[in-house]
């Protein structure tokens, strides 16, 4: 992935590497749902293409869910239109509709067994049994589940049964289909795992992926690109990265990962860097965009993306501050140091643990005295 | 250390006979609890049972209690056992019984059926309604029994006799000239039984239907199954033990029923708790009566057999 930022003219809605002349897959277009007074989807509009695998990505009761549903055909927009390969799905039932979906807590049939679970949606459409045989081998065969095919889903662990709903709802070979927090369910090792497996399994079958999820770790690694959501509204679509990188605002930036933000104004502009005042000193910020000099801004700044040392660095021209070790935080591969500045602020350091602590030379402990320097380009510029 | 020393004060063998004496008065508690519920069922289910077996094994005669004594000394010293099987032999012989049995049985059944066809929209349209309504909705089904059940069966009869509320409102409103007959029929016992019963049908099922996961319909939904399918392939499996719960609670008792038939339906409708009254009151034939009794209950155990391994497959299964 080129770590660039998106062209400011590019349109929202389209990623960097879709083709713009194909029809998008789905298609949503101003939809507004209301339960009551309340707004759940607030006016959102997004195209997917084919073979994307797209996150939608948010806390508890931004809406996530509610847009998925939507897709699925289980709630009606309150306005707005969802047409998906070309078609309005208006009045379209869900069980019409060229979706399938994973259900957060799978929504396994009890009373059937594995491979009367899967079987389930191909008699609908009414297959041969040959045919349905044969699909249930491969589908199992894909999920690794073929010794189970007589299980009921009691019998099964939840990784399994996490595997029996993903295969129920691919065997139809749908043109979209709908995860809703798929690993929310699994432990963390498994869930790992899953997420590439997820990933092995969508580049084989070629679906259309549209996963819900309010885990940033697996929106990253899962999905092409992510919309960010937050009362009822994308505050932000792109790819991992440019959502990482990149952040639009400070929600985002606090959001995705973590961030040091402060509030600055412009003292000084140049052709791609802004000099800013903010409450920890004058600093240097690379830019893309148009400020004016004077304005008032936010700078965010990840943890990881911060230097530390006791000696002051060779660069004279990098930002730098000094501070003292306020706090340790250790977590085996990385270490994360809270840096009390002079003026107070708590600053959030991560540094990666290359060396074991007994042969480290320069080991950094609390109430030390600290340079934290950093690169003009790592700073990001957020709107608000 | 001192935590360990103070441990090694008592001696093992004293520690061992301690635990042994606190695990045997809890185990003799777990016993307590265990047993109560058979001593319950001995006391009050197994005993009379027996009483009445050896009542419809006995002969009848003018006495009072008037039957035979089953044991007999006989010279002070030679006991005797006597078992008459006459009391079911005439029950098998006469057909009046085994037509009322049967009778019964058909009534029960029916009447199950309609329980079951008007019980599992209610119990659905409960489960289905809004939190305000569902807490009043099944207040309303309990209702019913804040009233005496006899005095709603012969508000029952004040309703469907020849010069009754229904009647009188068909004629006045001009719909028919004379009365239809309806109390003293079969029609006003199935009436009787589905109107008494439907609560003992609805609430089992509401049970059952609760534990109902509503995104199953979704799922099916969205595998392309509609509505009418997904009632037949999901719902209706997943609500069977809440059907059987239900149609025995209306079923058994609505076999052995006495109050309806003989209040509702009159002379015209023998049902086997009648035949029981009339042998047993009015004949004062003790040893028929329980013959009757017992025969009926055989009839009863097969469902509630059937009922059991169910249940005890449907748990294994979980």
């Amino acid at each position: 992935m080129v770590n660039k930022p998106p062209a400011p003219e590019q349109s929202k809605e389209q990623g960097p590497s879709q083709d713009a002349d194909q029809e998008p897959l789905l298609q949503i277009r101003a939809v507004i749902k209301k339960f009551g007074d309340f707004t759940a989807v607030n006016d959102v509009n997004l195209d997917i293409h084919k073979g994307e695998l797209f996150c939608l990505l948010g806390g508890s009761g931004c809406g996530k869910t509610t847009l998925l549903r939507m897709l699925a055909g289980f709630e009606a927009p309150s306005s707005g239109k969802i047409i998906i390969d070309g078609k309005d799905m208006s009045d379209v039932p869900p069980y019409e509709r060229p979706t399938n979906m994973m259900f957060q807590n799978y929504a396994l049939f009890p009373h059937m067994s594995v491979e009367k679970n899967i079987s389930f949606g191909l008699q609908q459409d009414g297959f041969s049994k040959s045919e349905i045989s044969d699909r249930i081998d491969d589908i199992l065969r894909l999920v690794e589940l073929r010794d189970y095919k007589k299980r009921r889903p009691q019998q099964l662990s939840g990784g399994q049964r996490q595997r029996v709903a993903l295969a129920r709802a691919l065997v139809k070979e749908p043109k979209l289909l709908l995860l809703d927090e798929p690993l929310g369910a699994l432990d963390k090792k498994l869930r790992e795992q899953t997420q590439f497996e997820l990933m092995n399994i969508q580049d084989k079958v070629g679906v259309t992926f549209v996963v819900v999820t309010h885990d940033q770790e697996e929106a990253m690694t899962l999905s092409t690109r992510i919309a960010v959501m937050d009362k009822g509204k994308f505050v932000q679509i792109g790819t991992p990265t440019e959502i990482y990188e990149f952040p639009e605002n400070r929600f985002i930036a606090d959001f995705i990962g973590s961030a040091n933000i402060f509030e600055g104004k412009v003292i000084e502009t140049s052709v791609n860097h802004l000099r800013i005042k903010t409450e920890i000193g004058d600093f240097d910020v690379e830019h893309n965009i148009e400020v004016s000099k004077g304005s008032h801004v936010y700078i965010g700044l990840r943890p990881e993306k911060i230097h530390l040392s006791k000696q002051a660095p060779e660069k004279k021209t990098e930002n730098q501050t000094l501070g003292v070790i306020d706090d340790i935080g250790y977590l085996g591969n990385t270490s994360r140091y809270k840096v009390r500045l002079e003026s107070g602020r708590i600053i959030d350091v991560t540094a990666p643990n290359q060396v074991r602590p007994k042969n480290r030379t320069h080991h950094i402990t609390w109430e030390d005295n600290v340079y934290i320097h950093w690169d003009a380009s790592s700073s990001m510029l957020l709107n608000k | 250390m001192t935590d360990i020393g103070v441990f090694k004060v008592i001696p093992p063998r004293i520690r061992l006979a301690w635990t042994r004496f606190a695990g045997s008065i809890q185990s003799s508690w777990k016993t307590l609890v265990i047993w109560t519920p058979f001593f319950w069922l001995l006391i009050f289910f197994l005993a009379p049972f027996f009483i009445v077996a050896k009542i419809s094994l006995a002969e009848l005669v003018i006495a009072s209690p008037p039957f035979s004594n089953m044991v007999q000394w006989v010279d002070g010293s030679v006991v005797t056992i006597r078992l008459v099987f006459d009391n079911f032999i005439y029950i098998f012989e006469d057909p009046l019984y085994a037509r009322t049995y049967v009778n019964s049985l058909k009534i029960a059944s029916i009447s199950t059926v309609f329980c079951l066809l008007v019980g599992y929209p209610v119990a659905y349209g409960i489960i289905r309604s809004g939190p305000v309504a569902k807490p009043l909705l099944l207040f309303a089904i309990i209702l019913p029994f804040w009233t005496s059940f006899l005095l709603r069966v012969y508000a029952w009869m004040g309703l469907l006799a020849d010069q009754g509320t229904i009647n009188s409102l068909l004629i006045s409103l001009g719909l028919i000239e004379t009365p239809i007959q309806m109390l003293y029929t079969e029609f006003a016992v199935y009436v009787g039984i589905v109107y008494t019963y439907l609560p003992f049908m609805i609430l089992p099922l509401y049970a059952n239907m609760e534990k109902l996961d509503s995104t199953l319909n979704e799922a099916a939904a969205d595998l392309g199954s509609g509505p009418i399918n997904t009632f037949f392939k999901i719902t209706l499996p997943l609500t069977a033990p809440g059907i059987i719960a239900g149609s025995l609670l209306v079923f058994i008792p609505a076999t052995g029923e006495y109050v309806i038939p003989d209040l509702l339906g009159g002379g015209n409708v023998q049902m086997i708790g009648r035949l029981l009254y009339n042998e047993f009151a009015r004949n004062v034939d003790w040893p028929v009566a329980s013959a009757v009794a017992i025969v009926l209950l055989l009839l009863l155990v097969l469902p509630m057999a059937v009922y059991q391994h169910y249940q005890a497959k449907s748990s294994e299964d979980t």
